[in-house]
């Protein structure tokens, strides 16, 4: 099953140049661009790990393409997501956030039913992957 | 939105480029916006022939180069690392600005902006410091120009242990490898570069443009001097100027003499010296013109004067 979220959730997976391109964009709004990686693909899961510090001071794209390629060669078999933070007074948020990376194969989730009192049914969604402990997922 | 949507779509292959019958190098050059930036460097730094001939002629074979692509002539990707050797003061830095944007408006940096950094920014103080140091430094001059000031501090032979190599090899690597991404200029005093160069033969096969920058003459400091004063509005008093033409000759003879820096200190303590005199002075309220001038006094006052006139003494 094919994860998606963030900004380009609906279409296909972006090519490197493409991303290029929106970094750029990110840069020339003047926000800081933060690579971050997780193997959790719960979509509830928000505690994504951080890949080095955001990049404030870059000025061009070819330098966060060299930390993704960086990001890539350990946690290539992760999920990566590229997001860009707007630092300025009344933002002070993400702005834009799309994934750039993803593992092999994607299980995807179990649908999980609890019956609680009367006839209700509470749902729970589990990441087939997320049985293994971290690290272990997609290797 | 909008902007971010419209680069998402694969747009194909670009359509080929319909064939030129021919080029002109004139109006490629107007058009590029460089014969501003000559004008500005023409009209801004005073002498430095030597150095304005070369940027002239790596601007044209920027031109060329680019005119033969669009022929479809093959052209592999120049190599535009330089080295800037010369005396302190004789306006390295500020040519390496103008390089930047040269190079950008050429469309060989991206950005067209300088970072300019020193040993310090580039080697760590511990092991494992140095590449995210040395990384993080290049990953900001990415689509730009990288000066590396007094660059020769990078290799210290006297000290095995240095990290400086390991800032050396990561350069070298970047330099050879992202030569779209970034143009590095090195820069120092001549000799101490030519010892660098020699120990890191790495360094001069992948720098193509070794740049000397010569010492000024005594007219064209004192040209240096006036524009700057000028630039500040001030002037000399006709015989300030003479005074100042006779500072510049003595201070070139002593020792730490940095060129335009040394021009630029002389004249702040000018300033310092017609404030105080125009501070003591007792009559009446103070003309613009009393503002503005610096008078032979003003300069005369210099520790320079002084020491050459106790030699003289000392000397009979």
């Amino acid at each position: 099953m094919r994860i998606t979220q963030g900004t380009f959730s609906f279409l296909p997976d972006l090519t490197d140049e493409q991303i290029t391109a929106q970094v750029q964009y990110c840069i020339d709004q003047g926000w800081a661009v933060n690579i971050e990686f997780t193997d959790d693909p719960h979509p509830r899961n928000t505690y994504w790990d951080m890949w080095g510090l955001p990049m404030f001071e870059v000025r061009d794209a070819a330098g966060v393409m060299v930390e993704l390629a960086a990001c890539r060669k350990v946690y290539g078999d992760r999920y990566i997501r590229l997001s860009g933070f707007d630092a300025s007074h009344g933002w002070e948020s993400v702005r834009l956030s799309f994934i750039v990376n993803r593992p092999a194969n994607e299980p995807g989730f179990a649908l999980e039913r609890q019956e609680s009192e009367g006839r209700n049914v509470r749902y729970t969604t589990r990441a087939y992957a997320a049985q293994l402990p971290e690290g272990e997922r997609y290797s | 939105m909008a902007a971010i949507l419209s680069t998402v779509p694969d747009p194909g292959p670009p359509p080929p480029p319909a064939p030129a019958p021919a080029v002109d190098l004139r109006a490629d050059f107007a058009a590029s916006g460089l014969p501003e930036i000559f004008d500005e460097l023409d009209r801004e730094m005073v002498g430095l022939a030597p150095i304005k001939r070369r940027l002239r002629e790596i601007a044209a074979l920027l031109l060329v180069d680019r005119a033969r692509q669009r022929f479809g002539l093959a052209v592999g990707a120049p190599t535009l690392h330089m080295s800037f050797t010369g005396n302190p003061g004789t306006g390295k830095t500020t040519l390496a600005l103008k390089m930047a944007a040269i190079l950008h408006r050429l469309g060989y940096v991206r950005r067209g902006h300088l970072v300019t950094v020193t040993r310090d920014d580039l080697v760590g103080q511990y092991i494992g410091h140095t590449a995210p140091k040395t990384k993080e430094v290049l990953k900001r001059a990415a689509g730009g120009v990288l000066f590396i000031d007094e660059a020769y501090y990078l290799y210290r032979p006297e000290n095995e242990r240095d990290y400086g190599q390991e800032a050396i090899e990561i350069l070298l690597q970047v330099m050879e490898n992202q030569r779209d991404d970034l143009v590095v200029i090195l820069a120092g005093y001549a000799d101490r570069m030519e010892r660098f160069f020699q120990a890191n033969p790495g360094f001069r096969s992948r720098v193509a443009h070794h740049i000397d920058f010569p010492d000024y003459g005594e007219g064209e400091l004192l040209d240096i001097g006036e524009r700057q004063l000028a630039a500040m509005n001030y002037r000399l008093s006709p015989r300030a100027r003479t005074v100042f033409a006779q500072y510049i000759a003595l201070r070139r003879g002593q020792s730490h003499f940095a060129n335009g820096r040394s021009v630029r200190n002389a004249l702040d303590r000018a300033r310092l010296r017609q404030a105080s005199r125009l501070f003591q002075r007792e009559d009446g309220p103070l003309s613009v013109d009393d503002l503005t001038v610096i008078e032979a006094e003003d300069i005369l006052a210099s520790r320079v004067f002084a020491a050459t006139a106790a030699t003289e003494e000392a000397a009979p």
